[in-house]
């Protein structure tokens, strides 16, 4: 893992930042967005960023994630509603006086103009003078750790190296907000997490405010304060990773966020905050009520492979269990994962730790699983 | 700076050159499997895919030799060749090549040009030696035609004498036993046996010692026998000697050749001549030229066909520059007689306007064509290649009808009351018509190799130059405009070389101030059949064009020019 030098938070800290601290920094308010008139691409979306927050938007392509994203750089406008900025309305301003630093997924450096000359550019249309320009792009390149290759074109350098320049560029000019559209998309996995690491820090160094489009959901919960599951042009969950991960909200976010089994079936019985869920075989499980209140609703309950406890001596007597049968085993190193037949489903995974107590299942062998009750969830069918 | 290169060379990891510059460090040649030299094994592991790719292109390869590099080489080889003229008249060539143009040339130049003149006669080529000398002194082709029979009857009155003097010199045998070897009368005779027909002959050969003793009258008859035997399919031994070598006769005679030496048959009718020949009558052949044309008393005509007697000569170039090639040099021609330079600067100027106004009008259409969504982009260019299907012709006539006094555009302004009535605008047979209609025409030269560099360009730089706030016009003009240069670059080549070599538009619109050296060429090749000057002037516009491509290469780099993506 690369680290930053130490004293970045403080030079960073000189410039940036401004804004007083306020809870609703970005705001879109009742924000809609129709491309063809016909269909809208992003529905009655209200969403407030606080300065300095990270912020991603995650989900599928086409889910309006980008769209927002678009608005709030100005290259798209909205079709109702109101998007403001630090209390100003930015419906009707343009993009270049909008001063929000953007990364684009395909770098979009200029290939005619070195290195350097990119990251002139922001500073050149803002009438900054040669010397304060020359400051502030070797303190920006030095950011990025990337002093050296001011001289060199876009084309000699690297993907990684190309995207450093990206974010160096839309640093440069000291944004207070700046938007990130899959920045990561074309790297490798290993540059990607490294990458991830150095945006972060540099965000929360600045003390900027970074909204990040993705739908790639390791990034978003590793580098985000909060993240907005997007899907068919809303928001179908704002919430904390750890919040996303452990308590989502409906079935979309369960089954988006994380590896995770499903069974359905419908609520038996509900009593001291945990519900019965008869499922379709017939057998009852002990879950968690999020989406569901009253008896003989459809429900699907979601259960997270790791949370699948496959000695249920351990668990509290009285606690349902299910008969499953092993279908395959697979070594994995730091963990064992392994595919059951549950309830009528051939795909449900349970993932071991690697640890000298824990058994290798064999295929065909017949085993008992159970759960605590808040660690399955009865989300909407 | 160099440890960057370093670094890509250590970054590329090894390469097949790789091995072989090692084999070649080592002096010692890198073996492969079994045990041939790598170098040798891997040459002919690719000779078979070479020579398949050869294969392939060939038929290309040599439609390409036959169809376009020949007719370069020869347009080329054209505007330099001069070999009508020594070929034509080899004698007077050499005759002349002594004498210093100052006064009239000596009897031996205008013996020289009876025989050869004779000879271009018999052959009929006298005609376009005239026509190609005319283009370097107007009035030599009327001279030469004029000519042509007239020196075939130089030597009559001596050829009489010679009949008086002993009947046997009217005798063609007699004449054929003094030239032809003692083998040639034999062969002759056999063919004749054998019941051969005059055509069948075998070729006419000179006796060395006629040639030696005779040499005037030896060169004029070879020149009669091969004519006689090849051109006319007759055997010279039975046909009636020219007159002029009577008169070579009389020439060689009166310079007392060595006859003792001569051992060849008919030495005592020789030695009579010789005796005869200074008693006898002869008018001196400068009057017997003048009787013909009076301009053979003129020193420049002569001046001119030794000027241009060389096999190459420069004289097209200089004529397809204003200048031309006298007896004393090259000079400037007449003020009056100056028009290539001129309509070489029109091409030029004129070629770079339409290039601009292509520019000007295709670059907006070109970046709609790759912004717009693609259904409305290929509206739009089908219409952008619409004119590519429809005749030239038609577009061009149908900018007469737009263009002309009487036109629409001309009447549309009156009736706005933009123009009066009787200030119509003259657009049409003129360089406005010509820039008007050729813009028109080569537009979509233009369009299309700006579309493709520009759809290549991702509108991703344009948002990022916003974002970092630039206006609309700065993100174009710094962000835009310089990636769409290799395009400009690739549409500004391809119209202007179009343009510089356009020749039926401006021929039909461009009246008399409009027109392009392209219609001059045309017209030395198609009505003045002066060929030379026409690959003259063909060559300059190639140089020219190559010249400017070089210039441009050093401007702007020709890696930078990209018809696509």
């Amino acid at each position: 893992m690369m680290l930053l030098p130490p004293d970045l938070g403080r030079a960073a800290g000189e410039g940036l930042a401004k804004a007083s601290a306020r809870d609703d920094f970005v705001v879109f308010e009742r924000v809609q967005k129709s491309y063809d008139g016909e269909t809208l691409v992003v529905k009655d979306l209200n969403l407030s960023i606080a300065t300095g927050e990270f912020l991603t938007m995650l989900g599928p392509s086409g889910s309006g994630k980008t769209t927002c994203l678009m608005m709030l750089a100005g290259f798209e406008t909205a079709t109702h509603g109101e998007i403001r900025l630090d209390g100003r309305p930015i419906n009707n301003i343009p993009p270049h006086k909008r001063g929000i630093g953007m990364v684009f997924q395909n770098y979009a450096l200029f290939p005619h103009m070195t290195v350097a000359e990119n990251l002139a550019f922001p500073l050149e249309v803002r009438k900054i003078g040669k010397t304060e320009r020359e400051q502030k792009i070797a303190r920006a390149l030095d950011r990025v750790r990337m002093s050296d290759f001011g001289n060199r074109r876009p084309a000699q350098l690297s993907g990684g190296q190309q995207q450093r320049i990206a974010l160096a560029r839309a640093l440069v000019f000291e944004p207070e907000l700046v938007l990130m559209d899959e920045p990561l998309g074309a790297l490798d996995k290993q540059l990607r997490e490294s990458l991830q690491f150095e945006i972060t820090n540099l965000a929360h160094e600045l003390g900027i405010t970074v909204v990040y489009v993705t739908h790639d959901q390791t990034e978003a919960l590793t580098m985000s304060d909060r993240v907005a599951v997007f899907e068919d042009g809303r928001i179908q969950q704002l919430a904390t990773p750890d919040e996303l991960y452990e308590r989502p909200r409906n079935s979309f976010v369960a089954q988006f966020i994380g590896e995770n089994n499903t069974l359905l079936g419908e609520v038996a019985e509900i009593r001291d905050g945990v519900a019965v869920v008869r499922l379709d075989t017939g057998a009852l499980i002990d879950t968690k009520p999020v989406n569901v209140s009253r008896v003989g609703e459809r429900t699907r309950v979601s259960i997270r492979p790791e949370r699948v406890e496959t000695n249920p001596e351990r668990l509290s007597p009285g606690t349902h269990t299910l008969e499953a049968e092993v279908l395959e085993f697979i070594y994995m190193g730091d963990i064992y994962r392994t595919r059951l037949r549950v309830a009528g489903n051939d795909n449900f995974i349970i993932k071991t730790r690697n640890a000298p107590d824990q058994r290798r299942l064999q295929p065909g062998e017949r085993i008992e699983i159970g759960w605590l009750p808040q660690d399955c969830r009865a989300l909407d069918a | 700076m160099t440890d960057v290169t370093d670094a890509t060379t250590a970054r590329r990891g090894p390469t097949p050159d790789d091995a072989l510059r090692v084999a070649d460090s080592r002096r010692e040649p890198m073996l492969a499997a079994d045990g041939t030299p790598l170098k040798r094994s891997l040459a002919r592991a690719l000779r078979r895919e070479k020579l398949r790719a050869l294969m392939l292109i060939a038929p290309l390869l040599l439609f390409i030799l036959v169809t376009f590099i020949a007719p370069i080489a020869d347009m080329l080889f054209r505007s330099v060749e001069n070999q009508i003229v020594s070929d034509t008249l080899p004698r007077t060539t050499r005759a002349l090549a002594d004498w210093d143009g100052q006064d009239l040339p000596p009897e031996d130049a205008f013996a020289a040009m009876a025989y050869d003149l004779t000879e271009a006669a018999e052959l009929k080529v006298h005609t376009r030696l005239g026509s190609r000398l005319n283009y370097e002194a107007p009035g030599i082709s009327s001279l030469f035609r004029k000519s042509g029979r007239g020196t075939g009857d130089a030597g009559e009155a001596l050829g009489e004498q010679f009949v008086t003097l002993d009947p046997a010199w009217e005798n063609p045998m007699v004449w054929a036993e003094l030239m032809a070897p003692p083998d040639w009368l034999e062969a002759r005779a056999a063919h004749y046996a054998d019941g051969g027909e005059p055509e069948g002959l075998p070729a006419f050969k000179l006796r060395d010692e006629a040639d030696t003793i005779l040499p005037e009258t030896a060169s004029v008859y070879g020149g009669f026998a091969r004519i006689t035997q090849f051109e006319d399919g007759d055997d010279p031994a039975e046909e009636d000697p020219w007159s002029p070598i009577y008169l070579a006769l009389h020439r060689d005679l009166a310079a007392d050749p060595p006859l003792g030496d001569w051992s060849g048959p008919h030495a005592d009718l020789l030695a009579a001549a010789a005796e005869a020949a200074p008693a006898m009558e002869t008018v001196p052949l400068v009057q017997q030229f003048e009787e013909i044309d009076e301009d053979w008393l003129d020193p420049d005509v002569w001046a001119t066909i030794k000027t241009f007697s060389p096999p190459y000569t420069p004289g097209y170039f200089l004529n397809a520059v204003d200048m031309q090639q006298t007896p004393d040099g090259v000079e400037l021609r007449p003020e009056t007689q100056r028009i290539y330079v001129t309509l070489f600067l029109r091409t030029l100027v004129m070629s770079l306007a339409i290039t601009g106004t292509c520019l000007l009008l295709g670059y907006p259409v070109a970046w709609l064509l790759a912004n717009l969504p693609s259904g409305r982009a290929n509206l739009l260019m089908i219409l952008v290649l619409l004119p590519f299907w429809t005749s030239l012709l038609v577009r061009t006539s149908a900018w007469k009808v737009l263009l002309q006094q009487q036109g629409v555009i001309n009447d549309t302004l009156v009736w706005i009351g933009l123009i009066a009535d009787d200030k119509r605008l003259t657009l049409i047979n003129n360089q406005t018509g010509t820039i008007i209609a050729m813009t028109h025409i080569l537009l979509p030269f233009m369009i299309l190799p700006l579309y493709s560099v520009m759809k290549t360009i991702p509108p991703s730089y344009l948002r990022a130059a916003k974002s970092l706030g630039a206006t609309d016009w700065t993100a174009f003009w710094r962000v835009y405009f310089p990636q769409s240069v290799p395009g400009i670059g690739a549409g500004s080549i391809l119209v202007f070389i179009l343009a510089i070599g356009y020749y039926i538009t401006p021929e039909l619109v461009g009246g008399t101030s409009g027109v392009f050296i392209s219609n001059r060429i045309a017209y030395h090749i198609s009505s003045s059949l002066n060929w030379g000057l026409a690959a003259a002037l063909g060559s300059i516009l190639l140089f020219a064009v190559l010249i400017l491509y070089w210039a441009y290469d050093r401007m702007v780099g020709i890696d930078n020019v990209k018809l696509g993506g």
